[in-house]
């Protein structure tokens, strides 16, 4: 128990502030992945077929290849990426992107992929006659989208999403190889430090578990505010 | 873009893609003997063994296999008393370490899989079995086991292809799988976009022919 006491003989507070990271990094990425769905799904929905393939590339390319290997292309290439198209600009210095947006964004990019799926699968099942009503009744389209498709889509996205953002969730796990201290990084400095990675390990476990099942709740709550009517 | 880099990292690859299909083939086949075994649990009535499977499959799927992995590789050693028994052969090697990991995880996920496809099994069909005058066994192993998996083969598809990608996981435990290869081939030359087309495609092609596979089964046990 003196392990995981706050202050400066246990390891506590660094837990905890590793946990707040890992809930940030989580959100952060989970948004960064919506921006992607946002540009990618209706690319998928297209009638132009080249869009189409340009929105399966991005879908399949990253749920297809391990989250790993996307982290570290994102790790090692982030910041080579970014001073290329810096020197085009005329900026010759050595940038370096910190590994929270590293993390966010790649982890944003696989969970974007995802939502792309559950989104473009919720657009789809919403009743075609919904359209056609909008259609007829001359709706702006931005009132035809917020106001009608939105909603209706959101309680059918829902479930799914609550599944993408558990995925988003553990996958922060992984951001620790590149060493931005989250859950499991912080553990695994600890079990260094105190040589007790049995006990470090399963309350990293415990903290996951944990964030999972408060999530869960959430989410159902927000569920059931989204099928009222229903 | 270094072509060369691309020809002379793929041989490197190539032979890294095995150390991945042993990982997949051996948890994919301890895993589903474990989703299995859970999943009947979590059809009992018994509210202490349904509750003992539900857990297993809670904690699993609701951890990162990242996590998992840690605490069998790195957690259990810890144990003075494991050190002395003969599971030490085992747990001292991180490949077996980490097949025991994904074996567990893949489990959770499959015994979920494998109930809802139990649950969804028409009592009629059971029912008529009985008044054949079948034994349970009987029923069990040659009508609801063939039915489940006919109904799962979608869902475990999906499962094999994430238990595909949670296999590069097994770099973090010092194995050179794809995923540890590509690592290394980075980590020396500092190219990461050559690697990662390589190593994408190596996984993107087994994911491909994964697919089809899936494919081909559920077009050959479909009703007819």
């Amino acid at each position: 128990m003196e392990l995981i006491s706050f202050g400066d003989n246990g390891w506590g507070d660094e837990l905890f502030v590793a946990t707040l990271m890992t809930i940030a990094v989580a959100i952060t990425a989970m948004l960064i992945g919506f921006l992607f769905a946002l540009i990618f799904t209706p690319l998928k929905l297209s009638k132009y077929k080249i869009l189409n393939l340009v929105a399966n590339f991005y879908t399949t390319v990253v749920r297809g290849v391990p989250e790993l290997l996307v982290i570290y292309l994102f790790f090692f290439g982030g910041s080579g990426a970014i001073m290329y198209v810096a020197q085009i600009f005329g900026y010759y210095d050595y940038i370096e992107i910190n590994a929270f947006l590293t993390g966010a964004i790649s982890i944003g990019i696989i969970s974007g992929a995802y939502s792309t799926e559950v989104f473009r699968g919720a657009i789809q099942s919403i009743d075609k006659g919904q359209f056609e009503a909008c259609h007829v009744l001359g709706l702006k389209k931005y009132i035809y989208f917020f106001k009608v498709i939105m909603p209706q889509m959101l309680r059918l996205a829902i479930p799914n999403l609550s599944n993408v953002w558990q995925i988003t969730l553990k996958d922060t796990s992984l951001i620790s190889v590149t060493g931005l201290v989250e859950i499991m990084r912080q553990s695994y400095i600890a079990a260094g430090s105190t040589r007790d990675p049995l006990f470090f390990y399963s309350f990293a476990a415990l903290l996951y578990l944990m964030l999972t099942y408060l999530s869960m709740k959430f989410i159902n709550k927000l569920e059931k505010n989204y099928s009222r009517g229903y | 873009m270094d072509l060369e880099l691309i020809i002379t990292s793929f041989p490197k690859l190539l032979s890294a893609t095995l150390v991945t299909l042993k990982l997949l083939s051996a948890s994919l086949f301890f895993g589903l003997f474990l989703g299995l075994f859970f999943a009947i649990l979590r059809l009992n009535k018994n509210k202490l063994v349904n509750g003992f499977a539900y857990g297993y499959s809670y904690v699993f799927r609701g951890t990162p296999l990242l996590v998992q992995i840690f605490i069998i590789y790195f957690g259990l050693g810890q144990i003075e008393y494991l050190r002395t028994t003969f599971l030490w052969v085992i747990l001292k090697e991180p490949y077996w370490c980490a097949i025991i990991a994904f074996s567990l995880n893949t489990g959770a996920y499959t015994s979920e899989i494998l109930r809802s496809a139990f649950e969804t099994i028409k009592p009629g069909i059971i029912e008529a079995g009985r008044s054949l005058g079948l034994n349970k066994m009987f029923i069990f192993t040659k009508i609801q086991i063939p039915i489940a998996i006919k109904q799962s083969l979608p869902a475990y598809g999906n499962e094999i292809i994430l238990m595909l990608k949670g296999t590069s996981l097994a770099s973090t435990v010092t194995l050179l799988d794809i995923t540890g290869v590509a690592k290394f081939i980075i980590s020396t030359t500092f190219r990461p976009i050559e690697v990662f087309i390589v190593a994408g495609s190596i996984y993107l092609f087994i994911t491909f022919l994964v697919h089809n596979l899936i494919k081909y089964l559920e077009k050959k046990y479909r009703y007819q």
